[in-house]
Parts: structure tokens; sequence; C-alpha cells
């Protein structure tokens, strides 16, 4: 097993014995997208309506919950700056971080997404796109996230700091991610959408961990 | 570049240039508003609000440019270590964040007349909305940190990231043809806008500009004298 793979399968093992951390997430998901009803009336349409945008913001508020702890625990007893000295390059760390993130906070929103549209009376035409845009964007949220996580390692209110510095980088994804599903929704082609949610996945990808390692460097110095 | 990492000499150069491009800035900016509010002839559609063009037009270029000297700031100083560089980021990013509102704003006050509405969610509104944003958060980096010179490289990261929107914005209304209107000065085939108000902007935005240098030489001074003083304390705490 490669190095690489080993350390996502200890950050997954971690993850694991502290199930209730995920779990939270997705209840976090839930919780915040049941309030929009409560709060603007349960009119169905107008729920129908804005099921998109609800369930991507809401997504988006739920992966910055967990971004704080990704690199803390690492960077506080002291294992980070044994991966940075490992010959794994630190690059490929913050990918496996990344990766990691994303398969304990994005896998199960992308999961519970359609659930949160049955309850808003989304037209089940626009489910698959939901899924499939959802499962496209969600790995770009993670890799933003792990680079802003990194950045304000050992900050004052770093808690703070991170939603500050990852929503903004966090608009395109929310724009293309919302774009597809309503094109889906009003029957176009939300071929377009997906491709820049692709492009923006491809992008952030190669850009995240470079940034990243470069923001964990100097967080070690 | 690297004969100004001395901060004696920068502040003799600073010193030299800041009463000229102080008195420029007024002088261009008197000048420029006297052009815009008395001298250029009210708009055929627009009437007397197109005035507020004179001021809007030069802070959004202003927001845009400041950023990007943020940025090219912050490479040089991730790159070549240069100690002047981190101040003059650190010193440009409130300037930048100020331009950036005093162009929402001022766009806020034409569109309610014009569009009939203070604010819409258009791709340029909305990318400037974000460019003040990560200033905000430039800003809020670069104090988050217990030592300084962490603060500086990692509001550099930031800077260098952050600097993908500034293409967006500039494209922006050729990209998505939303309300707000194309740029009509700096395009192919030449201005689209006629001399007698092509020039009070043109000099409005030498104005701002030199102001920004002012400003910038004004911070970064006032930096290098903060460090000098707390030098001076440490020195005296040692002694003592």
């Amino acid at each position: 097993m490669s190095a690489f793979a080993r350390l996502v399968a200890r950050d997954l093992r971690l993850a694991l014995r502290q199930r209730a951390d995920a779990g939270m997430v997705v209840l976090f998901f839930v919780l915040t997208a049941a309030l929009f009803p409560l709060a603007v009336g349960p009119e169905p349409n107008l729920l129908a309506r804005m099921a998109p945008g609800i369930i991507w913001v809401t997504a988006l508020l739920a992966v910055l919950l967990s971004l704080e702890r990704l690199f803390l625990a690492d960077y506080e007893d002291g294992s980070l700056e044994l991966l940075a000295l490992a010959p794994l390059p630190l690059e490929a760390t913050v990918l496996a971080k990344a990766l990691a993130h994303w398969l304990t906070t994005g896998l199960p929103l992308v999961v519970a997404g359609p659930l949160l549209a049955l309850l808003y009376n989304m037209d089940a035409a626009g489910l698959p796109m939901l899924v499939l845009a959802m499962a496209l964007g969600s790995p770009s949220l993670s890799l933003i996230g792990a680079f802003g996580a990194a950045l304000t390692l050992g900050a004052r209110r770093g808690g703070v700091l991170i939603p500050l510095l990852v929503l903004p980088l966090n608009i395109p994804v929310l724009i293309f991610g919302v774009a597809a599903i309503d094109a889906a929704l009003a029957g176009l082609s939300p071929r377009p959408h997906l491709l820049f949610l692709g492009a923006l996945f491809l992008v952030t990808l190669v850009t995240a961990p470079l940034a990243g390692a470069a923001a964990l460097r100097q967080a070690l110095e | 570049m690297h004969r100004f990492a001395n901060p004696g000499r920068f502040l003799r150069l600073a010193n030299t240039l800041l009463p000229w491009c102080a008195g420029l800035a007024a002088v261009s900016i008197a000048l420029g508003l006297y052009l815009a509010l008395f001298v250029a002839p009210p708009d055929y559609q627009q009437g007397e609000s197109v005035r507020i063009m004179y001021v809007h037009v030069p802070a959004a270029w202003m927001a845009l440019f400041v950023y990007t000297a943020v940025a090219a700031a912050s490479a040089v100083a991730l790159i070549w270590r240069h100690p002047l560089a981190d101040l003059v980021a650190k010193a440009s990013s409130p300037v930048g964040a100020s331009f950036t509102f005093l162009a929402l704003v001022t766009g806020s006050l034409w569109g309610k007349p014009m569009w009939g509405t203070w604010w819409v969610w258009d791709a340029r509104l909305t990318s400037m909305l974000v460019l003040f944003f990560l200033y905000l958060g430039h800003m809020a980096i670069m104090n988050a940190f217990e030592d300084p010179a962490r603060g500086f490289r990692a509001a550099a990261v930031l800077a260098l990231v952050g600097f993908v929107n500034v293409p967006i914005i500039h494209f922006s209304v050729e990209w998505w043809s939303t309300l707000h209107q194309p740029s009509s000065v700096l395009r192919l085939g030449g201005p689209a806008i006629h001399a007698s108000m092509l020039w009070p902007l043109l000099v409005m935005m030498l104005g701002f500009k030199l102001y920004y240098v002012s400003l910038l030489l004004v911070r970064v001074k006032a930096e290098l004298l903060a460090a000098r003083l707390r030098a001076r304390a440490y020195a005296a705490l040692d002694a003592s």
C-alpha cells in the first residue's frame, strides 16, 4: 500500500473512531435545511423552486464545520511535522487529507442531498442531476477547504477565519452547482454547467494541494 | 528592487516623493472634480446622474489595480523574501478595500435612479462584492497570528489565490451579458466615450492613482517607523 493510500486510510480510521463527528455534519445539513420551510412558510411550489439553492448553501456551510480540525489535531500533537518530513510530498499529504475529508463529509452530504430534495418537494426529474452536481462539486469544496484550513493553522480565532476565507472562493461551485440542477428541472441541457463544475474540480485539484502545501510549510517553519 | 530593501534608503526616497505625489494627487482630484461636476456635459439619457461615473469608474479601476499590486507584492515577498513587499501588501489592502467599497456604494447610488434598484445580483456586482470579501479576508488573516511574519506569508498565499477573481471581474461584463454595461474606455477600436467626458475621467483616474501612491508611501513609512520604535523599546528593555 502506498504512503498516500495509507495516509487516507489512517484519516478514515480516525474518523471512524469518532463516528459521531461525521454524523454531526449530516445532522447539521438536514437541520439547517429544515429551518427554511419554517422561516419562509411551507408553500410547496416555493420550496420546490428554492430546493437546489438551499441544499447547496447548506452543504457549503456543513462542509465548513469540519474544516478546522482537518490539520489541527495533527498540528497540535506534532504528527504534521513528521508528515512534512516523510518522503511523501507535502502536496500529496494535503491531497490525501482533502480526499479523506471528502469521503467523511462530502460523500455523506451527496447521499443526504436527495433526501432533502424529497422533503422540499423537488421534482424527481432533478434528482439524478442533484446527485451528479453534488458529486462533481463537493470535492472542490473539500480541496478549497483544505487550503483554507492549512492557511489558518495556528491562527487566533481560526474557526471564524476559515469561513471568511473559504466562502468567497466557494462561490463559483455554488453558482454552477445550482445552475446545473435548475437547468435539468427546466428541461434544458445541464451540460455547460457540469463542464464548468468539472473544470473547477480540475483546477482546484491542481492548485489547492500546491497552495495548501505552501501554507503548511509556513505553519511548520 | 533590492536596493530599497534597506529601510533607510526607502525612507529617504519616500520623503522626497511624498510631497510631489500628494500635491499632484490633490491638484488632479480637484481639477478632475471641477471638470466632472461643472465642465462635462450631462448625459442625454442619464442626465446629471452621469457625474457619479467620474468617481465610480476610477474607484472600480483602482480596486482592481490595488489588488493586482497586492498580489504582485505578495509574489515578490514569497519568492525573494523582500522585506518591503510584505509591508506594501499590508499597507495596500485597506486602501483597496476602501476603493472597492466606494465603487460599490457609488454604483448603488447610481443604480437607484438608473436601474430602479440599489443592487442586482449581476455578474460584475457580485464579483466586485467577492473582491471586497477577499480584501477583508486578506486584512483579517494578516492580523490573525501571534507572529507577524507568519501573518504576512499566509496573507501573501491568500492574495495570490484570490487573484483569480481579477480577470473574472474584468471580463464579467463580456462573459455574462447581464445588467452592468460593458467597458467604454478600454476596448478594441478606441474609447466609445466623447472627449468631453473622457478627459475628466482620465484626470480623476490619475488623481486616484497618485492618491493611492501617496497613501502607500505614508503607510509603509509608518510601518517602518513603528518597527524602529519597537526595536528601540526592546533595546531599552535589554539595557535595563
